[in-house]
């Protein structure tokens, strides 16, 4: 176990620095990217796009000038090119505004998604399985930023249920919060409800049909203790793993949709905002904090799994 | 002789699948008496299997179709209520199955895993049913049970696995143990030791029902023998009668490509032409006759299962004992390749 996590740490340091060296050199191939240039106006004389270089640094050797990103990005005096808002503290701004909507949005995502999963399992070809099958054809085919605009035409700009987006903090009002969240959270986990229902069907639909599954019915137990004990003790594994990365990707700033169509500021719309002004340190910034998220739940996933299956052990 | 302790009668299983209906079972009858090892035997797709699941309800779904009726202590099982099922299962009828690797939940520790056995019928402590099944383990000849019950199924082997599952079907001490293929997907030296402890355990076993296509497992332990073919019964009788005088040229054929270290030692082990028939569209008649060589014109028909030999010996062919009896000694075994 400590050897598992000191090997993981230090993969996840590794993975951090080689994003940072990606994201770095894509910055400075990609056609349109001097940010001098960006930074020196319309029509910019070339004394003033000389004297930005000069004082950004963008002259240095490349080396140099990531070499010099990365040690501001570790003191965390990271700043954006353009406002010269400091990232760190943007990020720490926009995490709320995230957390709301991924944990709120993963809380009925994982139980809904369960629910139509054992529902549709149940009722295999039956009626309620063929309406969760569509149901969940249509959340997965549905483009969030179509179903999120679609939610906002109707129930707020035609009846005015909802407000037009925006972010209000939990601890600042919590009805107002709950009432902003609540077209993001739907927008959000319906495509996840789709994916998990379905994956969780042909799961539990596989497992009724191992042998130890006619065991525990050759034993005498209960049909509600051969669902629960029995088939969703091993049809939920997967479902785990699927949860982790799902989870991780959205809280490092994957909703970048949703947070943008609801305007919730969050880090995703942080990060889309800054990947539209090409501006580096901001895109580096939240590159490395998704980058971390997804590497923390991929190993948290790892170590459940270790916890779920005994069959499975963490090697060093 | 002995009363009858569960009695099937003129059971038909069927299945509906997208060729057509598969008639797996027709007409199987047949009684287990108190303190017998009856031996089914069979091919893969006899029908021996999906008759001993039926026993104990396991083959019920919604394209599965039955007919008679299963007898035990006054009740029909074949139409009980799932309630009534789940108080005979695991506690009065227990069963083993034909592959320890996958019969076992991979992810519950074995003492759990017998525990839930005993605790769904009885109600005992945890700690209580946790000594039972360390004792369980330890009559199954598995070595320290105190530490090995809390192992997973994937740390023992797999004899170690077969003796756990028995442990498990003993647990709540039932009338009737079904042994489904049991020692199958076993290596043969553990296939010995695992016969050699149904032998051991008969007298805590009660009655066992132990299917099989091994004719050497069977003339170990077993009392009777019913021999199914094609989802029917072709013969049945004590082991001697079977084993001494068979009657069905499906059994001479049986007995005949069975490995024997006595007598005359073949060139080549002589197996039973052809392949068991379609049980969508099984042959008309004797089920068995596109693969007999002593076929004459009365097979057309079926054969009712009748006694022709005498004794307690039943079978489904339309030869006289004597007529089998020349055959058999020209042409020795059926489907055999010349002898050496």
């Amino acid at each position: 176990m400590l050897r598992f996590t000191v090997r993981r740490l230090a993969q996840t340091f590794f993975v951090l620095i080689a994003l940072s060296i990606i994201t770095f050199v894509i910055f400075n191939v990609i056609p349109n990217g001097d940010p001098a240039l960006r930074l020196a106006g319309r029509t910019p004389n070339p004394a003033v796009v000389q004297q930005i270089r000069e004082d950004f640094g963008f002259n240095d050797p490349l080396p140099t000038q990531y070499a010099n990103l990365m040690e501001k990005t570790f003191k965390g005096e990271l700043e954006s090119y353009s406002n010269g808002t400091n990232v760190r503290e943007e990020l720490l701004r926009g995490l709320p505004n995230t957390a709301s909507l991924v944990i709120g949005a993963a809380i009925i995502w994982v139980v809904l998604g369960v629910l139509f999963g054992i529902l549709a399992a149940k009722y295999a070809g039956r009626i309620p399985d063929r309406l969760i099958t569509i149901i969940g054809i249509v959340g997965i085919s549905l483009p969030v930023f179509w179903v999120g605009a679609l939610l906002l035409y109707y129930l707020t700009f035609k009846v005015s249920l909802f407000p037009p987006g925006g972010y209000t903090p939990l601890t600042e009002d919590p009805v107002q919060w709950l009432y902003h969240m609540i077209l993001p959270w739907t927008t959000l986990s319906i495509l996840f409800i789709g994916f998990y229902s379905r994956l969780l069907r042909s799961n539990i639909l596989d497992t009724v049909n191992e042998d130890y599954v006619r065991t525990a019915r050759a034993k005498g137990l209960s049909e509600r203790r051969i669902t629960t004990r029995h088939v969703l003790r091993n049809a939920l594994i997967p479902i785990v793993t699927l949860f982790g990365l799902d989870f991780g990707a959205a809280f490092g700033g994957g909703a970048i949709l949703t947070e943008s169509i609801f305007n919730l500021q969050g880090v995703g719309q942080y990060a889309a905002d800054s990947i539209g002004t090409l501006d580096l340190p901001p895109i580096l910034g939240t590159v490395l904090y998704g980058a971390f998220f997804i590497v923390l739940l991929s190993a948290l996933v790892d170590i459940a799994y270790a916890f779920l299956d005994p069959r499975i052990r963490l090697s060093g | 002789m002995a009363e009858a302790l569960l009695t099937v009668e003129d059971l038909r299983v069927g299945f509906e699948t997208d060729d057509g209906r598969v008639q797996a079972v027709d007409g199987v009858s047949f009684e287990l008496r108190e303190g017998e090892v009856l031996a089914i035997v069979g091919e893969s797709g006899s029908g021996k299997s999906v008759t001993a699941q039926t026993i104990m309800g396991l083959t019920r779904s919604p394209n599965a179709a039955f007919e008679g009726r299963i007898g035990f202590e006054g009740e029909d099982l074949l139409n009980a209520s799932q309630e009534q099922l789940r108080r005979v299962r695991g506690n009065e009828i227990a069963m083993i199955f034909q592959d320890p690797m996958t019969s076992l939940h991979p992810v519950y520790k074995l003492g759990w895993q017998i525990a839930e056995q005993i605790q769904a019928h009885e109600q005992v402590s945890k700690a209580d049913a946790r000594e039972r099944a360390t004792e369980l383990l330890r009559r199954v000849g598995i070595p320290s049970p105190e530490s090995r019950i809390d192992n997973y199924p994937h740390e023992f082997s797999g004899g170690m696995r077969q003796r756990a599952m028995i442990a498990m079907a003993l647990a709540n001490s039932p009338r009737i143990l079904i042994a489904d293929e049991p020692t199958t997907a076993l290596d043969v030296t553990i296939q010995a030791q695992i016969i050699s402890l149904i032998g051991d355990l008969r007298s805590e076993l009660g009655s066992v029902i132990l299917i099989t296509h091994d004719l050497g497992v069977v003339a170990e332990i077993a009392d009777r023998v019913l021999v199914m073919y094609g989802g029917m019964v072709v013969e049945q009788g004590t082991l001697e009668e079977l084993f001494y005088n068979p009657q069905h040229p499906y059994t001479w054929g049986l007995l005949g490509s069975l490995a024997r270290v006595d007598g005359v030692k073949p060139r080549r082990l002589p197996s039973i032409a052809g392949a068991p028939p379609s049980l969508i569209a099984p042959p008309k008649g004797c089920r068995f006759r596109t693969r007999c060589p002593h076929e004459f014109d009365r097979c057309a028909e079926l054969p009712p299962l009748a006694a022709r030999a005498g004794g307690t010996q039943i079978d489904r062919c339309w030869l006289s004992p004597q007529e089998k009896a020349a055959k058999r000694a020209v042409e020795g075994r059926i489907g055999l390749e010349a002898t050496a």
